[in-house]
């Protein structure tokens, strides 16, 4: 693999850190299998890049992208809590919905920004090299953006938040508001997704509404990819893991698309990524075996 | 006299010998090609043989002066990305995008080596280019679009008291959704009326079908991967409700259109070849315009006609390049 393609590994793999990070949040810490990141994602890339052309500041519009993912998450929320719809069709139907509506926004299923100002255009203009720019940016956001969940789900609504994932029950008999904590993690999530969507259409140059497909199998496979390596009961380690998980599952990929010399043909490229992702969750429990086996005898 | 004719005839073997070293020279050199497809189905698949193909025709071929790589992204665009980087970093000569994403995917990753897209509708739309005649960047292409009014005046010709057209189409495709743009405006013009229905998934197909072929008198079937997986569904409604299928790609014939006009997608990839030769020798992207794709053939299928009580028309017999009994 050559330095450029890892580097551009590393890229996608920091921006589908943070979709790793919105569905760990909903199914490990609030225990809510949300399935709108299918819809959200390509929502912050169609917000981003409409705006964006339509003359926004790309911050701004990086910011209306947020909220749009936000927004996706909260109509998940509210079929699930306040209409009483099973929490997966919930989110199955806002990720149904918003292929539809991500269509309306562009006005077509693909938009292009090449040539249009991106958060990363300012850095470029000084004379870097694109795509040192690129991963230094998304790496600043990443890290930031990882810091504030740690330190929100460290305090005190954060306990509340983790809690409503473990027993709701005991939360709501303590006086807290399940109903509060499900809209506020699933906006936070989507959220979380709609920024990444908006960063891959900025850095990639295009928004496409076919982008979403398949994003939630992404972002669990990372997440569950992450935990068996490090696992730990401790916050920032499992933040750490699941973005650590959504890099490995690039490199993964990036692995597959180098081995034509092994006689592998193009398509073979999905089958050889779940068999390198089978690879890497194995290994740890064969060497715990190993280890085990030894201390006994 | 003499010694003139000796000059010419020792300039022209010194011409000659210098022709004959400079493409020895390019023979010994091996050329890197770099191929991206976004998913792979018949008619993009043959665009990519007709490219290697065409490539070898051209005295490049692979295994002895042609590296060619090639990698699909299964639909996806993230992967697409992937690819594009990967490729970007393995430095080729030439990086050829198939269809839309695939190739904004390249562009977006370099802006030093050479990308070629073949099989997008729209270039502009897509911003691959500003300027057809003149691209600027590193960018530069073959258009495939769809040669949609003549496929009105083919169902016209087809049902001359034509009145309504069905279609459906996946509206996340950018290509499906460029045609049916050209459609809407062509049968504008002719007071013909376009019904349409989508389908987000192959397996749509089928109940749309269903819902609009009472209300129409002929069918069309778009360029749109949806649709061109799908084709025998589409096909098989429209016969159950006695209308013909006219298809805007040729291999939709084969399947049970009555007619279809439109490009051997295999000969869209020879034409791309020309793009890639001329990079490959030198020549800068600012003076490789964007093209669209020629030659449309017409397919029939008579046995369809037949079935379905339909004569066709004999100027169209005559005209048609392939005929199925």
């Amino acid at each position: 693999m050559s330095l450029f393609a890892f580097l551009g590994t590393l890229e996608i793999g920091l921006i589908y850190g943070l979709v790793a990070l919105g569905v760990y949040l909903t199914f490990r810490i609030l225990d809510f299998p949300d399935l709108t990141v299918d819809g959200s994602f390509p929502m912050g890339g169609a917000v981003a890049a409409t705006a964006i052309v339509a003359g926004i500041n790309p911050w701004l519009a990086t910011i209306l992208a947020t909220f749009a993912g936000s927004c996706c998450g909260l109509i998940t929320a509210f079929l699930a809590v306040r209409c009483g719809i099973l929490h997966l069709l919930a989110s199955i139907l806002t990720m149904i919905a918003a292929f539809s509506i991500n269509i309306r926004i562009m006005g077509r299923p693909n938009m292009a920004l090449l040539g249009e100002p991106t958060i990363f255009t300012p850095f470029e203009n000084l004379g870097l090299d694109q795509l040192h720019v690129h991963l230094g940016i998304v790496f600043l956001l990443v890290f930031f953006l990882s810091v504030f969940i740690i330190r929100l789900l460290s305090s005190d609504f954060g306990l509340g938040l983790r809690a409503t994932g473990v027993n709701d029950r005991m939360v709501a008999a303590q006086g807290g508001n399940i109903g509060f904590y499900t809209y506020f993690g699933l906006a936070l999530s989507n959220g979380l997704v709609g920024f990444a969507g908006a960063l891959f259409a900025q850095s990639n140059s295009f928004a496409d509404v076919t982008s979403g497909v398949g994003t939630i199998v992404v972002g669990l496979a990372a997440v569950i990819l992450g935990q068996t390596l490090l696992s730990s009961p401790k916050i920032w380690v499992s933040v750490v893991a699941v973005i650590v998980g959504s890099i490995l599952y690039r490199l993964a990929v990036a692995f597959a698309l180098s081995t034509g010399m092994f006689g592998m043909q193009a398509s073979d490229l999905n089958f050889i990524t779940a068999v390198l992702v089978a690879i890497a969750l194995v290994i740890p429990k064969m060497k715990a075996k190993i280890r085990l086996k030894s201390v006994r005898n | 006299m003499i010694g003139l004719a000796r000059i010419k005839g020792i300039t022209l073997f010194c011409a000659m010998a210098l022709v004959f070293i400079s493409t020895a020279n390019a023979f010994a050199q091996t050329y890197k090609v770099a191929v991206s497809q976004i998913v792979e189905h018949p008619a993009l698949d043959a665009t990519r043989q007709g490219l290697l193909d065409g490539l070898k025709a051209k005295g490049f071929e692979e295994g002895k002066n042609l590296e060619f790589s090639y990698q699909t992204a299964q639909g996806n665009p993230a992967i697409a990305v992937q690819i594009a980087k990967q490729f970007v970093g393995e430095k080729p000569d030439v990086l050829v995008g198939i269809a839309t994403p695939t190739a904004q995917a390249l562009a977006a990753s370099t802006r030093t080596i050479p990308v070629i897209f073949t099989a997008v509708t729209d270039p502009l739309g897509a911003k691959l280019v500003k300027n057809l005649e003149h691209p600027t960047g590193n960018v530069t292409g073959l258009s495939d679009l769809s040669p949609v009014a003549q496929h009105v005046d083919l169902m016209q010709e087809l049902v001359p008291d034509l009145k309504a057209i069905g279609v459906v189409y996946n509206p996340g495709e950018a290509n499906a959704v460029s045609q049916i743009e050209l459609l809407k405006s062509s049968a504008k013009a002719k007071n013909i009326q376009i019904v349409e229905a989508t389908a987000l998934k192959s397996a749509d197909v089928q109940g749309a079908a269903r819902i609009i072929a009472s209300k129409v008198q002929v069918m069309y079937a778009l360029v749109d991967n949806t649709i061109a997986t799908a084709i025998d569904a589409l096909v098989g409604v429209s016969n159950q409700a006695k209308i013909p299928v006219v298809g805007g790609s040729t291999s939709f014939t084969a399947s049970g259109a009555v007619a279809s006009l439109g490009f051997d997608y295999y000969q869209v990839g020879v034409q791309t070849a020309d793009y890639v030769e001329a990079v490959l020798k030198g020549k800068a992207i600012s003076e490789i315009p964007v093209s669209f794709a020629k030659g449309s053939d017409l397919f029939l299928n008579l046995e369809a006609a037949e079935k379905l009580g339909l004569t066709l028309p004999d100027a169209m017999i005559k005209r048609a390049t392939n005929l199925k009994k």
